[in-house]
C-alpha cells in the first residue's frame, strides 16, 4: 500500500522517469500504430520488431557493453533488414505478404534467440541486459533512455503532424495519391521509418514479443470512439499512453516473480495487458458501434416488433371473428398465439408490456383491445397493409407473399417515409383506404389467419 | 492555360505502342490510340481486356513495358494537375475514418502540394463539386454510411473539385441506382460542354451509344477506336468480345437497333 501511494505521488524520481518514458513511448506508439493499421501495415510492426532482436544481440557482441543508443541502431539495422527482405520476397516471388512476414518474424526472431544463448554463456552475458528485451523492463531505464525515447517520439509525432494529410490520403486511397504525381512509394517509406523508429526505442519498455500490440490494439480501440482521422489517431495516442502509463505503475507496484532474473515484473505483458483491457471495454461499452448499445438497439427492436406484432394479431382476430359471428369476442392467448405460432415467453412479455401500457385488458385467459389499443392496432395494421399494397403493386409480389415482405419493413418505417408513399399509391374508385374501416384500413390482400409469416424470432 | 493547350492541339491522349506487362504476362499488347480533346469516350472490353490499365498507364500508375504516352501534346508530369482520376468504387476501403467533405477535399491536395493544408477556397471548391453532384446534405457524413450510387458521387465530386482539363474515370456508372446514374451523366456531359476531356471504362454495352461520343474498343490490344458511328459497328464488337457468343448475340441486336434495347437487369 504504501509502495501505490509513493508510485501515485511520484515521489520517486526513478518512478517519475519510467512513468514519463513509457507514456511518451504509449503516445508515439498509439498514433503511428494508429496510422500504420489503417495503411494495412499493422504486421509489418510486428516483424520489425522481432527481427530487432538479433540486431541487439550481434550489437553487444560487436561491442561488449550494455550501452541502449548502440543497442538500438543494431535494433534499427536488422529491424530494416528484416524489413527489406520481407518486401524483396513480396515483390520477387509469388509468395503471399501474411506467409512472407511470417517467414521474416520466425526466422529473425530465432536467430535472435541463439544469439542471446551464446550471449548469456559468455563472462560478461549476464551483464548484457538482453532479458529484458523480450519483454521489457522499464524499471531499467536510465535519463538517457527516456532521453532518447522522448526525442525518437517527438520526431514520429512531429512527422505526422507535418504529413497528416498525406498520410491520410495514402491511407485511404493510394491510386489516387499516386495520380497527384504523389510519390506514394517516398510516402510508405517515411511512414514505416517513423514507424520502425517509434518500435525500436519501444523494444527496452516492451520488448520484442509484444511491441506489435502497443502499436496495434490502441489504434482499433480509438476505432470505437470516432470515424474521423483526427480525432481518431488523437484517441490511439491517449489509450497508448494510459497503456504505458498503468502498465508500467503496475509493474513497479507488483512483487517480482521469483524466476526473474532481475527486479521488477516485466512491464511489456501488463502494458499490454492494460491495452487490452481498454480496448475490451471499448468493444463492449462504447456507444453506438459497442457491443452492449447495438445489442440493446437490436433488442429494442425486437421488443418494438413483438409489441406491433401482438396488436395487430389481435385486431386481426378480432376482424375475422367479427365476419363470422357478428360480435367481436376477446380471443384466448392460446388463440393468438396459434395465430403467428408465436412462442410464449415472448408473447408473454410482450403482452405484459400491453397491459402495462394499457393497451389491452386480460380476463380469464381472453385478451381484448382497450381503446387506446385498438386505435394504435389500426395505425400499425394499416401500416401493414399499405406496404403490402405497395409491395403487390408496385414491386409485383404475389398477394399470397406480400404478408412476410411487408412484416420485414414495416418495423423500420418513419411516419415520414409512410406519408411519403401513400402519397404515391395511386389510390383510384377503389380506394382501400376508404373501403377500410375508421382510420383507413385497407382490407388485407390474402386471407387473415394463420399466415405464411415466420414465427417472431 | 488549358484553353491555350487545347488551341494548340486537338488531341488530348495520345497512346503511342505501349505495352504493359505484369509478372511478365502482357495485359496490353502495342496499344496505339489517340482520344481527341473534348470528346467524352468510353472504353470497352470484355473483364480482362486491359481497360483499368490502360487508364492506370495514361495516369503514370503503372510502368510501362515499351511505347510513350502523351497529354496534351507532353509528358503527363508537366500537365498533371490538369487529370482528374476516378478510381473503381471498390479500390479503397469505405470504412476510413473520413467524412465526405474530407474525401472530395482530397481533390485539391495535388495543386496543394505536400505539407500545406487545405483552406477556405479549397472548401469552396469542395462544396461546389458537392453541390454539382447533389450531395450537399451529406457533407459531414462518414462515408461509410453511403450507398453504392452516393460513393461514386463522392468521388465523381472528388474528381471535380480537382478543375481538371482531362477526367479519367474507371468504372464511373458501376453499380449505381438508375437515378446516380442520369445525375453522373449529367455532370459528364457539363463537363464536356465547358470543353472538357472525359474518358471513362464503361462495361455496359447498352448504353454506350447514348451515352459516349468516342469510343476505344479494346482486348488487350486495340480492336478500333473512333467516334461511335464508325468504331462501335457489330463487326469490331464481335472482334472485341470474340468467343463469348450468348453477349454477343444481344449486343449486335443492340446496335443493328441503334442501342435502343431496354437495359438488361
Amino acid at each position: 500500500m504504501n509502495e501505490l501511494l509513493r508510485l501515485i505521488t511520484l515521489q520517486d524520481a526513478n518512478t517519475r522517469l519510467v512513468l514519463l518514458g513509457t507514456g511518451v513511448l504509449g503516445l508515439a506508439a498509439g498514433v503511428i500504430g494508429a496510422l500504420a493499421v489503417l495503411r494495412r501495415r499493422a504486421l509489418v510492426g510486428d516483424a520489425l520488431a522481432h527481427a530487432a532482436l538479433p540486431g541487439v544481440c550481434v550489437s553487444f557482441l560487436v561491442f561488449r557493453e550494455r550501452s541502449l543508443p548502440l543497442f538500438l541502431l543494431g535494433a534499427l539495422v536488422f529491424g530494416v533488414l528484416g524489413v527489406l527482405t520481407m518486401n524483396a520476397i513480396r515483390r520477387f516471388t509469388r509468395i503471399k505478404e501474411d506467409a512472407a512476414i511470417a517467414i521474416i518474424l520466425g526466422s529473425f526472431f530465432g536467430l535472435g534467440i541463439a544469439l542471446s544463448g551464446i550471449i548469456q554463456r559468455l563472462p560478461s552475458g549476464n551483464r548484457s541486459g538482453l532479458d529484458g528485451f523480450l519483454f521489457g523492463k522499464a524499471a531499467g531505464m536510465v535519463r538517457d533512455d527516456v532521453t532518447l525515447i522522448a526525442l525518437a517520439s517527438a520526431a514520429a509525432l512531429l512527422g505526422v503532424a507535418a504529413l497528416y494529410k498525406e498520410f491520410k490520403l495514402l491511407g485511404f486511397d493510394r491510386a489516387f495519391a499516386g495520380s497527384l504525381g504523389w510519390r506514394v512509394a517516398l510516402l510508405d517509406f517515411i511512414l514505416m521509418s517513423l514507424l520502425a523508429i517509434v518500435t525500436v526505442v519501444g523494444l527496452p519498455a516492451v520488448g520484442v514479443v509484444l511491441m506489435a500490440a502497443l502499436l496495434i490494439i490502441p489504434g482499433v480501440t480509438a476505432r470505437f470512439w470516432t470515424d474521423r482521422l483526427a480525432p481518431h489517431l488523437v484517441l490511439a495516442g491517449i489509450f497508448g499512453m494510459l497503456a504505458g502509463l498503468i502498465g508500467a505503475g503496475l509493474s513497479a507496484v507488483l512483487p517480482a516473480p521469483q524466476s526473474a532474473l532481475s527486479r521488477g515484473f516485466p512491464t511489456g505483458p501488463l502494458i499490454v495487458l492494460v491495452a487490452g483491457t481498454l480496448f475490451v471495454a471499448s468493444l463492449l461499452f462504447a456507444p453506438g458501434r459497442g457491443l452492449i448499445a447495438r445489442w440493446s438497439t437490436a433488442r429494442s427492436l425486437q421488443r418494438r416488433i413483438h409489441d406491433e406484432h401482438l396488436l395487430r394479431d389481435l385486431y386481426e382476430l378480432q376482424e375475422s371473428a367479427s365476419f363470422k359471428a357478428g360480435s367481436v369476442p376477446a380471443p384466448s392467448i392460446g388463440q393468438i398465439a396459434a395465430h403467428r405460432a408465436w412462442r410464449m415467453v415472448p408473447l408473454r412479455n410482450a403482452i405484459a408490456r400491453a397491459n402495462a401500457l394499457g393497451y389491452v385488458t386480460q380476463t380469464r385467459g381472453t385478451l381484448a383491445l382497450t381503446a387506446s389499443g385498438r386505435e394504435k392496432s389500426l395505425r400499425i395494421i394499416r401500416s401493414h397493409r399499405l406496404w403490402e399494397l405497395y409491395l403487390h403493386e408496385h414491386a409485383g409480389i404475389a398477394p399470397d407473399h406480400v404478408d412476410r415482405d411487408a412484416d420485414l419493413i414495416e418495423h423500420f418505417v418513419t411516419p415520414e417515409l409512410l406519408a411519403k408513399f401513400e402519397s404515391q399509391l395511386a389510390l383510384g374508385d377503389a380506394d382501400p383506404i376508404r373501403t377500410g374501416a375508421a382510420m383507413g384500413v385497407p382490407l388485407s390482400l390474402h386471407p387473415p389467419g394463420a399466415s405464411a409469416e415466420e414465427a417472431p424470432r | 492555360m488549358p484553353a491555350d493547350t487545347l488551341s494548340t492541339t486537338k488531341i488530348a491522349v495520345e497512346v503511342h505502342d505501349v505495352t504493359v506487362a505484369y509478372h511478365r504476362k502482357p495485359v496490353l499488347w502495342d496499344v496505339d490510340v489517340s482520344f481527341p480533346a473534348g470528346a467524352l469516350a468510353a472504353i470497352v472490353g470484355p473483364n480482362g481486356a486491359g481497360k483499368s490499365t490502360l487508364l492506370k498507364s495514361i495516369l503514370g500508375l503503372l510502368p510501362i513495358a515499351s511505347g510513350r504516352i502523351e497529354v496534351f501534346g507532353k509528358p503527363l508530369t508537366q500537365v498533371r494537375n490538369q487529370v482528374a482520376y476516378v478510381p473503381q468504387r471498390e479500390s479503397v476501403d469505405w470504412e476510413f475514418p473520413v467524412s465526405v467533405l474530407d474525401v472530395v477535399l482530397m481533390g485539391r491536395y495535388g495543386r496543394l502540394g505536400w505539407l500545406r493544408r487545405p483552406g477556405r477556397a479549397d472548401r469552396d471548391a469542395a462544396d461546389a463539386a458537392l453541390v454539382s453532384v447533389g450531395m450537399t446534405e451529406f457533407r459531414d457524413r462518414q462515408i461509410s454510411q453511403l450507398s453504392g450510387g452516393q460513393q461514386q458521387r463522392v468521388f465523381l465530386a472528388r474528381a471535380l473539385a480537382q478543375d481538371a482539363t482531362l477526367y479519367l474515370m474507371d468504372e464511373p456508372f458501376a453499380g449505381v441506382d438508375a437515378a446516380t446514374e442520369q445525375s453522373i451523366l449529367e455532370v459528364l456531359r457539363g463537363l464536356q460542354e465547358r470543353g472538357r476531356t472525359v474518358i471513362a471504362v464503361h462495361h455496359d454495352l447498352q448504353t454506350v451509344r447514348s451515352y459516349f461520343d468516342y469510343v476505344a474498343m479494346l482486348n488487350l490490344h486495340l480492336v478500333a477506336a473512333g467516334p461511335i458511328e464508325t468504331a462501335f459497328t457489330a463487326d469490331n464488337l464481335k472482334r472485341t468480345y470474340g468467343g463469348r457468343l450468348t453477349l454477343l448475340d444481344e449486343v449486335t441486336e443492340a446496335v443493328r437497333r441503334g442501342g435502343t434495347l431496354p437495359r438488361s437487369p
